[in-house]
């Protein structure tokens, strides 16, 4: 891409998404807007996320993209590859080699550092929007830590379901202070959230908010004392590595009810079968 | 053995030559060349560039090719080409006065100073498929008429002599930019006009329209149309006067509204606005209507229609935003949908175990 | 203000346009006690209402309220959160139209409990008990606490308003016609409701109708206004009893025995 900045972005666009950012971190959870700029890719697809990456993005630094947990989904491929055009920086599909990685919809199962940032792609920042659809009245919500209608939304879910039904997007509190939609992760990667050594940062691009979670910052799921936050996963074992403890993809191998369950992680995945780690399913295919 | 599937970079080059190739079509066919398209698509060429926020006619139909005529995705090219040119300078406020006209017309005068103009325009066509169009052929001359020194005072100008026409705002000052600032509510008119310019042609249409028929309303007349030329120019701060740096072709409409008034105050006639880039009419009358709507509460009237509620409007008329936000319902979403399989697993499971408890107990 | 008073107000005026819809009105209020304000319509007295709970300033003038420790806060000069504060916990304000207090997509429950979780509460169990609880005291039956408040009838709606009002133990309400718009019957039965909560409670209310036989049948005190005047106050047996002025004794006058 000749005639074009490092990153994409201008200088000027940088500093302000920066100074956008440096707001966020001194105030956890606080949604800040910014004059998101038009990408060229879609809204909606990952703008936001690209923008901060863009502004925090070094020459020296690596980078590794993520979409659904993995490195090769297209959309995640289309991201790095626009990186990799735009600021020719080192790319790599291990979490632990990287320095920054953007995701859209999950945390990577491996532990992240302090020496990392984690960039949340995220579609709607406000976490109230489906209870209040005007943003001139959330604003005032959120300023006067009005948050009782959440909490409503949560009881009648209790009252109708037995149980809190919101399974990924689960609304957080932040640093005891603000609420927070964490992005589309599965409730079952929120307390990943939770004192995280690296930088958290969110960006949504069509709806023009940044926010951010420094390092060791607390973040709880919002529930009852009677009904405490509990994570959802298959209740299954990685077919390929065996790991039972990691969020799981359902894949449909046939049309008679076939499946199989696999990490979703795949760089988890891959790193645990190079460790020697075998699944159920490939310890069948090996003795077949 | 079921393995991970790989290989998405080469299924998206492979997609995109693809592309390529069905954007090009036939090869024995001539291809498009940008002035056929800039001078015979001429009302694409203007839509892409008045949703696309850049004036420029070629880039616009290099846009539109490119986008195999998609209009939304000749306008994303140009926005995200123009996100990349540095702003420098606001203009000055257009004249519309001194407009080189093509067509003005007027719904609330018979006749007036300079007379109804009709320009090149398809409201008197019968909407009847020209065959003779599909082969190529020169149409015949338009006759010509001695150019007229006439003045062209803007209707507004008319009724603002006496007073019938309630005064717009001032224009000092730099216009507020929604591509730069992050939009706030309540938003000021200056980025209200330009979220409605800016704005998808169908979405405002159906607003304007629904105006028309009820959902809020304000007895709305054609006050004046006007396309044509006008110099754009803006105030360099080493230079100290202004300067002349190109010339546009816009659209204007002027709606005349519901008068207001009340003991303290006389009655006026209120005011909708709209301005497009190049010819696009339906697109500035559906503005001016919107426009109208928006200015509801300022003007104490109850807000209870969608094109009155300024968030809604304003949110929602960017089709480059709304384009992309449902089309990321085709990104993959499997994880958390996986979350909800496994919600609503248990949710059954549960409910089972309980009717088997109850039926247990009887 | 006296020391007692729980709210008091001196020279309310408020004008729109060139209508006085208050002319200098002013207002005392001591704890535990029911305030009726009757008027037609046009007297002000919602006006006076919605100025004296701050949900409308006046052109000049002050409201005072004196709070659990005994401190007074002006009303009109306090911070906005303080005051969205107060009406979520010591005040409470109940609308002549209950929809426009509660939410018409959560059930009952959701509805009672909603306060209480903007208080805090988080525990389940104890926020539905206690929404049970105040579906009996309103005399909704438990069984509909799951309900959404669109299956309810307009006396119903009235009392889950209330229920939802009185959930934090308010010190004052402020009602807006609370019976306005209800069948006789339901409306006797919806005032007895009232007098017995009040009571118990030990609520004060400052209580808007146009109906005296309401005053006379909730209300300790009544203040009379006309055109943006209150015209006549004193105890509610004693003005309705022997009405001095002359619009009192009209409005007295006027009353249709049922």
């Amino acid at each position: 891409m000749n005639g074009y900045n490092f990153a994409y972005l201008d200088e000027q666009t940088k500093r302000m998404i920066r100074r956008a950012l440096l707001k966020a971190v001194a105030i956890p959870g606080h949604q800040v807007p910014f004059g998101s700029r038009e990408m060229p890719l879609p809204y909606g697809w990952g703008t936001g996320g690209i923008q901060v990456t863009a502004s925090v993005l070094g020459q020296d630094d690596t980078l590794k993209v993520i979409d659904q947990g993995a490195d090769d989904t297209t959309n995640a491929v289309s991201i790095r590859r626009f990186f990799a055009r735009t600021a020719g920086v080192r790319t790599t599909t291990h979490t632990s080699e990287a320095t920054v990685i953007q995701t859209r919809h999950r945390i990577p199962e491996t532990k992240l550092r302090d020496d990392q940032i984690i960039v949340y792609q995220v579609p709607q920042p406000e976490p109230l929007y489906r209870l209040e659809s005007s943003r001139a009245e959330t604003r005032r919500m959120h300023g006067l830590a009005d948050y009782g209608l959440m909490h409503v939304k949560l009881y009648e879910d209790i009252a109708r379901y037995g149980q809190i039904s919101i399974s990924y997007d689960y609304p957080v509190m932040v640093n005891q202070r603000y609420l927070m939609s964490p992005s589309p992760i599965p409730a079952f990667d929120n307390p990943k959230m939770h004192m995280m050594p690296a930088l958290q940062l969110f960006g949504a691009g069509r709806e023009k908010r940044i926010y951010a979670i420094p390092p060791y910052t607390e973040v709880r799921s919002l529930d009852f004392d009677d009904h405490p936050f509990r994570t959802i996963r298959a209740p299954h074992a990685c077919g390929l590595c065996g790991a039972d403890n990691v969020y799981l993809d359902e894949v449909v191998t046939n049309d008679r009810g076939g499946r199989l369950f696999v990490c979703s992680d795949t760089d988890h995945c891959a790193e645990r079968r190079a460790a020697g780690h075998v699944g159920a399913a490939a310890m069948q295919d090996a003795a077949e | 053995m079921y393995v991970t599937v790989k290989g998405g970079e080469q299924a998206i080059d492979a997609a995109h030559t693809w592309l390529a190739e069905a954007r090009r079509g036939d090869p024995s066919v001539p291809e498009l060349s940008l002035a056929q398209v800039e001078q015979q698509l001429g009302r694409a060429v203007d839509r892409a560039m008045g949703e696309g926020s850049l004036y420029d006619r070629e880039l616009a139909a290099l846009a539109v090719k490119q986008a195999q005529g998609d209009l939304i995705e000749a306008a994303f090219l140009l926005r995200a080409y123009r996100a990349t040119l540095p702003r420098f300078a606001f203009s000055a406020p257009v004249n519309t006065t001194d407009m080189l006209i093509r067509r003005r017309i007027s719904a609330v005068f018979k006749d007036l100073p300079g007379g109804q103009l009709l320009g090149p325009t398809y409201d008197y066509t019968h909407r009847l498929l020209d065959f003779s169009l599909a082969a190529d052929g020169t149409p015949p001359a338009a006759p010509r008429m001695e150019p007229d020194d006439t003045t062209m005072p803007r209707v507004p100008d008319i009724l603002g002599h006496e007073g019938l026409l309630e005064h717009d705002g001032d224009s000092d000052g730099e216009p507020g930019d929604l591509t730069r600032e992050p939009l706030r509510f309540p938003a000021p008119r200056d980025v209200r006009l330009q979220a409605l310019a800016r704005g998808d042609e169908g979405f405002l249409l159906a607003l304007g329209y629904s105006t028309q028929r009820g959902y809020g309303g304000s007895h709305p007349f054609a006050g004046e149309i006007r396309m044509g030329e006008v110099s754009v120019e803006i105030e360099p701060p080493e230079l100290g006067f202004a300067i002349d740096i190109g010339d546009i072709v816009l659209t204007e409409c002027q709606m005349v509204n519901q008068f207001k008034g009340s003991k303290q105050v006389p009655a006026q006639f209120t005011r909708g606005y709209g301005l497009v880039f190049g010819h696009c009419e339906r697109k500035a009358m559906a503005m001016a209507l919107v426009d109208r709507a928006m200015r509801a509460e300022e003007l104490g009237e109850d807000v209870t229609a969608p094109a009155q509620n300024v968030e809604f409007v304003v949110y929602h008329s960017d089709n480059i935003e709304a384009t992309g936000f449902v089309e990321h319902l085709k990104l993959p979403h499997y994880v958390d949908f996986q979350s909800e399989l496994e919600n609503v697993r248990r949710m059954r499971r549960e409910a089972a175990r309980q009717a088997e408890h109850a039926e247990a107990a009887e | 203000m006296t020391d007692d008073t729980l709210l008091s107000a001196r020279g309310l005026t408020l004008s729109f346009g060139s209508i006085p819809a208050l002319a200098g009105v002013d207002v005392d209020l001591w704890p535990g006690e029911m305030l009726a304000v009757v008027g037609e319509s046009g007297s002000g007295k919602t006006t006076l209402l919605n100025v004296l709970s701050g949900r409308l300033a006046p052109d000049s003038g002050a409201v005072w309220y004196r709070d659990p420790a005994g401190r007074l806060h002006d009303v009109h000069a306090m911070p906005a959160p303080a005051l969205r504060t107060l009406h979520r916990s010591d005040w409470g304000f109940v609308h002549q139209d209950p929809r426009q207090n509660l939410r018409m997509n959560v059930t009952a429950g959701g509805n009672v409990g909603e306060r209480l979780m903007a208080q805090g509460a988080r525990h389940y169990g104890d926020i539905r008990a206690q929404a049970l609880e105040w579906l009996r005291q309103v005399e909704i039956d438990a069984e509909r606490i799951d309900d959404l408040p669109r299956t309810f009838s307009g006396g119903m709606l009235q009392r889950l308003q209330i229920a939802r009002t009185l959930v934090t133990h308010p010190r004052l309400v402020f009602m807006d016609e609370p019976t306005g718009g209800l069948d006789v019957s339901v409306q006797a039965r919806l005032l007895d409701l009232i007098r017995t909560l009040v009571a118990r409670l030990g609520i004060a209310a400052v209580l808007v109708t146009h109906d005296i036989a309401v005053a006379r049948l909730l209300a300790h005190r009544i203040a009379v206004m006309q055109r943006g005047r209150v015209v006549e106050t004193g105890l509610t047996d004693q003005v309705l009893d022997d009405p001095q002025h002359p619009y009192t004794q009209l409005l007295v006058s006027s009353v249709l025995h049922a």
